[in-house]
């Protein structure tokens, strides 16, 4: 307590005793209130918040340490150049070779398809509500149907993919009905978070293109979009993330499970996805695999869940360098 | 503050803000038809202050009477009028947000705009380009001419008349753009397709910011001090050669060296340009401004006429009060 030996000597010696403790006791002694208490309570509130993040932790780490154990060895280049057999001596190094191929190279046509059509509805939907719509009933009964839909179960889009896209409109059981059917389980997501990034843009942006006579579509166009399109990258990108490893939605529209070759056509030598032909998508096929009565199976899907999960993760470093990159501006 | 004796020869001059703390004097003889004083660098070359004599000889616009009428339009010949306002109001919802006001503001002077927060200031001049019309809840009454045509007619497109008066906000607002484009991009957007450098440059030195930048035209804009921020947007906002640049407290976000060399410009500006400047700062309104408009709260304009008259001799007791700091 040295800071009152001081004010104790300063009184004595030139003495200022107004105002001054000359006891030497703790200045904050008659502090009330059980700070310290308050204190060890904080204590505990931190510590438990710390074990619950723990438990997302430990739960990812060991789900990923578990798939990576089951799948190390069988994740090869045959595995990922091959089609699917139902005989495991294929699956082994050094057999014929069986693999991934269909449904990786369907689920990544799935995912582009999807990602084109959610970025011009999504965007052209949370560019009219943002900066169009005038505040009105119907805008937020709008908004809050949005908000709801995002809440349905998959397997709802699934049934209704099956009834519009598979059977009214005739795509049948095709690339596009799928994509279509994904694109409307994230759209809701992607306009939230879209409307989101728009309305981080300060409206000094826009007030500074308006005040140079720029006009609605101008300002939206050179102003609003470019500052928020990492934003609006970035949740579509999350949101397709999700659509990737999504299953529920495509055994309705009937995506194959057993599919042996790509839904790729080849048109004047040059490899085009065939948007009606059926297709496979790497959830289908792990869930197939995880089927099959033979126990080393489980090995095969686990290598299914390792590429599946690696896609994945792929397109969410792509949305943090995208964020990233604009934010450092 | 201790109050000064006036004196007969002291200039009451707009760079003597605490002139408005000392006794009012009515009519002082000294002001009467005196040449201004010589020490007034930018009233000596100015040529543009034609009908001068008028803040000399208050008109007194509400008959004398200390009463919160609207100020009569009359003090400026309609001929020198760019903007002239008729009985303008602004609700906001329920709220109204202006009575009538009835102003005409002059060609090539600055018009300050004062008032304490929340008097309908910023309402107005948003009023002048219809910036209003991005707040859904806003209604416009009355009259707004601009060169006799009124604004608010149905045959007029906001975006043609913000070209024709352009504004600079309270905080600098540059587009995460290289300088170069934010200096063009109103004139690209209005389909500009003459010498775009030569106008770039043009606009940087109007805007007294071509020496500092004149080497970093491709770097970006948001890399500027707050000052140079502020007056790259008014170089952004003259490049397109307004009639008009509207002001919000265009210095308030920024440090007092910075705030100097806006006002500075913004007397420059006054040789080609019609200025209309809101700021809280009195002393801001009382240094760069010809005309002053005076809001009192509940979106009055109370009084308007000649700075230096507004400053020395208010005609309104309220305005009196608020000059001098009893309120706002």
């Amino acid at each position: 307590m040295t800071g009152s030996e001081r004010d104790g000597r300063g009184s004595d010696g030139g003495g200022e005793d107004e105002g001054v403790r000359a006891d030497g006791g703790d200045p904050f002694a008659s502090v009330g209130g059980n700070i310290e208490r308050k204190q060890r309570l904080g204590r505990v509130f931190v510590g438990i918040c710390f074990a619950s993040t723990l438990v997302g932790i430990v739960a990812l780490v060991a789900l990923i340490g578990d798939v990576l154990y089951e799948a190390w060895g069988w994740v090869t280049l045959d595995f990922l150049t091959y089609p699917p057999s139902r005989f495991i001596e294929n699956y082994y190094p050094g057999g014929r070779g069986a693999g991934i191929y269909p449904a990786l190279v369907g689920s990544i046509l799935l995912i582009a398809l999807t990602a084109v059509f959610t970025m011009f509805i999504g965007v052209g939907a949370a560019i009219y509500l943002e900066e169009y719509a005038a505040e009105s009933r119907l805008k937020s009964f709008i908004e809050a149907n949005i908000a709801n839909l995002a809440g349905v179960p998959s397997i709802v889009y699934g049934l209704l993919g099956l009834a519009v896209f598979v059977r009214a409109v005739g795509f049948g059981e095709s690339l596009l009905a799928g994509a279509l059917t994904l694109t409307l389980l994230i759209l809701p997501i992607v306009i939230v978070s879209a409307q989101e990034a728009l309305r981080a843009v300060p409206d000094s942006q826009r007030e500074a293109a308006y005040g140079v006579g720029a006009t609605d579509w101008e300002v939206v166009r050179d102003v609003v979009l470019p500052a928020a399109l990492p934003g609006i990258m970035t949740g579509t990108i999350l949101s397709l993330s999700r659509a990737i490893g999504e299953t529920a939605p495509l055994i309705m529209v009937g995506a194959a499970t057993s599919m042996f070759v790509a839904p790729v056509r080849e048109v004047g030598g040059v490899p085009v996805p065939d948007l009606f032909g059926s297709f496979a998508a790497m959830p289908m096929q792990i869930f197939d695999w995880a089927r099959l009565p033979e126990a080393e199976f489980q090995h095969v899907a686990a290598a299914g869940i390792v590429v599946l999960l690696t896609v994945l993760l792929l397109m969410n470093v792509t949305a943090i360098l995208i964020r990233n990159k604009y934010e450092t501006r | 503050m201790p109050e000064k004796q006036p004196t007969a020869d002291e200039p009451h001059t707009a760079n003597e803000p605490h002139a408005a703390n000392e006794p009012r004097r009515a009519h002082e003889p000294h002001a009467a038809n005196e040449p201004r004083p010589a020490h007034e660098p930018r009233r000596a070359h100015e040529p543009r202050r034609a009908h001068e004599p008028t803040a000399t000889e208050p008109i007194r616009t509400d008959g004398g009477r200390v009463t919160e009428a609207t100020p009569s339009i009359q003090e400026i010949p309609e001929a020198d009028t760019v903007i002239e306002s008729k009985d303008l109001t602004v609700h906001y919802g329920d709220v109204q947000a202006l009575q009538p006001v009835n102003v005409r503001l002059p060609e090539r002077e600055v018009t300050a705009i004062i008032g304490p927060s929340g008097c309908g200031k910023s309402t107005f001049l948003r009023c002048l380009n219809r910036m209003n019309d991005m707040v859904d809840a806003a209604r416009v009454g009355g009259e707004l001419r601009f060169r006799g045509k009124n604004v608010y007619d149905g045959d007029v497109d906001p975006v043609a008349l913000r070209r024709r008066v352009g504004m600079v906000f309270q905080k600098p607002n540059p587009f995460p753009k290289s300088i170069y484009d934010n200096v063009a991009y109103g004139l690209k957007i209005q389909g500009f397709d003459g010498d775009m450098d030569a106008r770039v440059e043009e606009a940087l030195r109007g805007a007294a910011l071509w020496n500092e930048v004149s080497d970093q035209l491709d770097s970006s804009g948001l890399a500027l001090s707050g000052g140079q921020q502020q007056r790259l947007c008014i170089a952004r906002a003259i490049a397109p050669d307004p009639e008009v640049i509207l002001m919000d407290e265009p210095a308030s976000a920024l440090d007092p060296v910075a705030t100097a060399k806006v006002e500075d410009l913004i007397d420059e500006l006054a040789e080609q340009y019609t200025v209309v400047i809101v700021t809280h700062n009195m002393q801001q309104a009382a240094r760069i401004s010809d005309k002053t408009a005076v809001f009192l709260t509940g979106g009055k304009l109370v009084e308007f006429g000649d700075t230096d008259r507004i400053f020395e001799n208010p005609e309104n007791q309220r305005v009196e009060d608020y000059i001098t700091g009893k309120f706002g």
